[in-house]
């Protein structure tokens, strides 16, 4: 679909919001936030902020739902509805319903479901405020829930998206940035084990474009996990 | 009190090649020994040691628990062991005697709500974990109050070689027993004192990562009596 | 909410360590193709005489058939003067022991939402000359993916059969009558639907440390991960996904993208196979 080209960078080579094409936006990070919940965790990058809760391992609640052998996890990644300029319907949409997948096999690798075998992981994640990035935010935020639950993981997931506006290569695209850009390629990974756990792609990039946008994301992944570690330490501060 | 002894770590980060595996908490990945939740480094001792901060109860054959009566079946009560499976105590194991619906009513021998004090007898993990209180000292809890903690934090509760479990009691004169799966049961003199004594574990809850946490435990206890005027 | 999937068949154990020893000998299960080969791929088109376009995808044992119908309705607020692409895709019960009837699953949801992107996001279907009054009346081209026969990657197969559906596919003779109104006749044809590139996807799967081209069932069972990547003519990436429940390393990832394209051409040359003496696209 063609879109309408709107003049996104400036003659600088800025953003409109004034950062550097691999800058990020301010990130906050939180962990236990919610009382009743075993784990939870509030994440901002810039406007978008999301909160997740983990509950478990715990028997399921619907019996049938087991594996004998290792823990069933489940996700959801909903959006409330006063999280997007026009009022999102509660429902889950098909979109919610994709990316609460691809966010449940984004956490999965890192984690050991072996330990703990006929019950579930529960992660509920809610969007409150959505300026893009809520899928990688959920992520973050998802892997923080975990960790502060004290699900036993191999390693922590961040993730961020990078987008192409106006034929450049921008880090931790916005809502402006996402509606008006030319490609929007979220990514998760872990970066102690190397792996790459979320990776979708919305646009049109040549291989090399994905190649430096991939080098990008996962620069900043690695400070995101960072933060993400920070957050869980400053729990325990001494 | 930043110690260089001491620090915290992350799930990913990688340990000392010398700190002993302890699944799932301490695990090997690609060859390097990895975190696998948020826990203590202590390089105090011979070799460094990893304490988990959080954790999860996985019963073991042999743990003496506190579970908390959640359900009634034909022949057994289902008892909520903060663990994320649920425990089964046998109507037979609590009568010691064979079980006769005709004349032994279960709603009489044990109510929703109540604590038991069992042993965990067997447990595969394909099947929900069995109980036995057909040893001294167990049964159902009577007197005193039962408070809940992260399963974690049970070895600070006891302190290396039991010394703050034991400064507790001769601080307070109370009887305390700290089961394995996060209950702690607490029986005194007095309410006052219970509540001083809950104040004291919630206390280690959640400072468990600190040092010289003994002294300051002693010092709230002290304090807290003077208060209270127990 | 998504839930690891607690249903699937049980894959004898030895088998990930079969597949593994052939892929290193540069084998594959079935005795015929190596690691970087799709199985043989049938693509037929006009299999559905009531639709405006159709395909059916034969790649090795699974079968799909894709439909396009197109109706005329209005157009969305934010795009006045295009038509309307809708991707759809149906998991009936009788392609696999795994599938129930009911409502699309998130797997199903997931399929025909990367296959529209993949298709939107390089304009694959030309939406400007949809229009028919615009801001009013516009085409709406409905593309409806049925999996008839699940044998493993589902993607490729329904990619496959959405784009020779849509190469297929004719417009509806139309007129307008005096109240304003739009009658179709679709006995006559305006014209084929304009087709402006033509997109495949290729899925690799991530077997221990190697990756497979074009995985079937058994090979999907025990994949780690797969990665699915959407090619236009010029090699261009114009989708991607991720999907089960494994991760990739960037290593995987430059192999997929490097393995794919030729995979990808493969599937174009299916495609211009069954478009053979046809004029797909305008």
């Amino acid at each position: 679909m063609a879109k309408a080209q709107v003049q996104l960078i400036s003659e600088e080579g800025l953003r409109h919001d004034g950062r550097r094409p691999d800058e990020l936006r301010p990130i906050r990070m939180k962990v236990g936030v919610l009382s009743n919940a075993d784990g939870s965790a509030l994440v901002e990058f810039g406007k978008t902020r999301v909160i997740a809760a983990v509950y478990g391992p715990r028997e399921p609640i619907q019996k049938y739902m087991v594996l004998p052998d290792r823990a069933v996890l489940r996700v959801r990644y909903h959006m409330a509805p006063f999280s997007t300029s026009e009022r999102k319907s509660p429902a889950p949409s098909r979109r919610e319903i994709e990316l609460s997948k691809v966010i449940r096999e984004s956490l999965e690798p890192v984690l050991l479901p072996e330990y703990f075998p006929r019950t579930t992981i529960d992660v509920f994640i809610e969007v409150l405020q959505a300026d893009g990035g809520t899928r990688t935010a959920s992520v973050t935020a998802a892997s923080l829930a975990l960790a502060d639950a004290g699900i036993p993981m191999k390693a922590l997931v961040g993730g961020v998206a990078v987008g192409k506006v106006n034929g450049v290569l921008v880090l931790d695209v916005d809502e402006v940035e996402d509606s008006a850009g030319e490609a929007d390629l979220p990514i998760a990974a872990a970066p102690d084990i190397g792996l790459i756990t979320l990776f979708q792609l919305n646009g049109v990039l040549t291989r090399d474009e994905i190649r430096a946008a991939v080098n990008m994301a996962l620069k900043a992944i690695e400070y995101i996990v960072e933060k993400e570690k920070e957050a869980l330490k400053a729990k325990y501060e001494f | 009190m930043p110690s260089s002894q001491r620090r915290i770590v992350a799930p990913g980060d990688e340990l000392d090649p010398k700190v002993e595996a302890k699944e799932p908490y301490v695990v090997e990945v690609g060859g390097k020994k990895v975190a696998t939740v948020v826990g203590l480094l202590d390089y105090k001792g011979q070799k460094p040691s990893y304490i988990p901060l959080e954790a999860v109860y996985i019963p073991k054959p042999g743990d003496v628990i506190i579970g908390l009566v959640t359900g009634i079946g034909v022949t057994n009560w289902f008892l909520d062991i903060n663990s994320p499976y649920q425990a089964v105590l046998n109507i037979q194991d609590f009568l010691g005697r064979p079980f006769n619906p005709a004349t032994d009513d279960p709603a009489r021998l044990l109510k929703i709500g109540d604590y038991v004090k069992a042993k965990v007898l067997a447990f595969d993990r394909t099947r929900n974990p069995l109980l036995t209180v057909q040893e001294d000292g167990l049964g159902r809890i009577t007197e005193g109050k039962v408070i809940t903690i992260s399963p974690a934090k049970v070895p600070r509760v006891i302190g290396r070689k039991g010394s703050m479990l034991n400064m507790i009691q001769e601080e307070t004169g109370c009887d305390v027993f700290v089961a394995v799966n996060g209950r702690v049961h607490v029986k005194c003199e007095n309410e006052d004192l219970e509540d001083i004594v809950i104040v004291a574990v919630k206390m280690i809850e959640r400072e468990a990562h600190k040092t010289g946490l003994t002294d300051r435990i002693r010092r709230l206890i002290r304090e807290e009596r003077v208060v209270r005027g127990v | 909410m998504s839930v690891t999937p607690f249903r699937l068949p049980t894959i004898p154990l030895y088998k990930k360590e079969t597949i593994m020893n052939l892929i290193a000998k540069g084998l594959r299960l079935d005795g015929v193709r190596t690691p970087e080969s799709p199985r043989s791929v049938k693509v037929e088109v006009g299999v559905i005489e009531k639709a405006e376009g159709s395909a059916h995808v034969r790649l090795g044992n699974t079968q799909v058939i894709a439909g396009v119908k197109i109706d005329v309705g209005t157009p969305f607020r934010d795009t006045p003067d295009q038509g309307v692409l809708t991707v759809h895709a149906e998991f009936v019960p009788l392609a696999s022991p795994l599938f129930e009837p009911g409502p699309p699953d998130e797997n199903a949801i997931e399929l025909a939402r990367v296959i529209d992107r993949s298709l939107r996001e390089v304009g694959a279907v030309d939406l400007n000359a949809l229009a028919i009054r615009p801001g009013e009346k516009v085409w709406i081209v409905w593309v409806d993916l049925y999996i008839l026969d699940h044998d493993g990657n589902l993607f490729d197969a329904s990619m496959l059969a959405a784009m020779a559906a849509l190469l297929d596919a004719k417009l509806p003779y139309y007129e307008e009558i005096e109240t304003g109104e739009i009658v179709l006749d679709r006995s006559k044809s305006e014209g084929p639907l304009p087709v402006k590139h033509r997109v495949v996807t290729v899925t690799l799967a991530k077997i221990g440390d190697y990756l497979i081209v074009d995985p079937d069932f058994e090979e999907e069972s025990v994949a780690d991960a797969r990665i699915v990547l959407a090619f236009d003519e010029q090699g261009r990436i114009v989708g991607a996904q991720k999907t089960g429940p494994g991760g990739l390393t960037t290593a995987d990832l430059e192999k997929a993208m490097d393995l794919g394209w030729r995979a990808a051409e493969v599937y174009f040359k299916a495609l211009d196979e069954a478009l053979a003496g046809k004029t797909g696209g305008s």
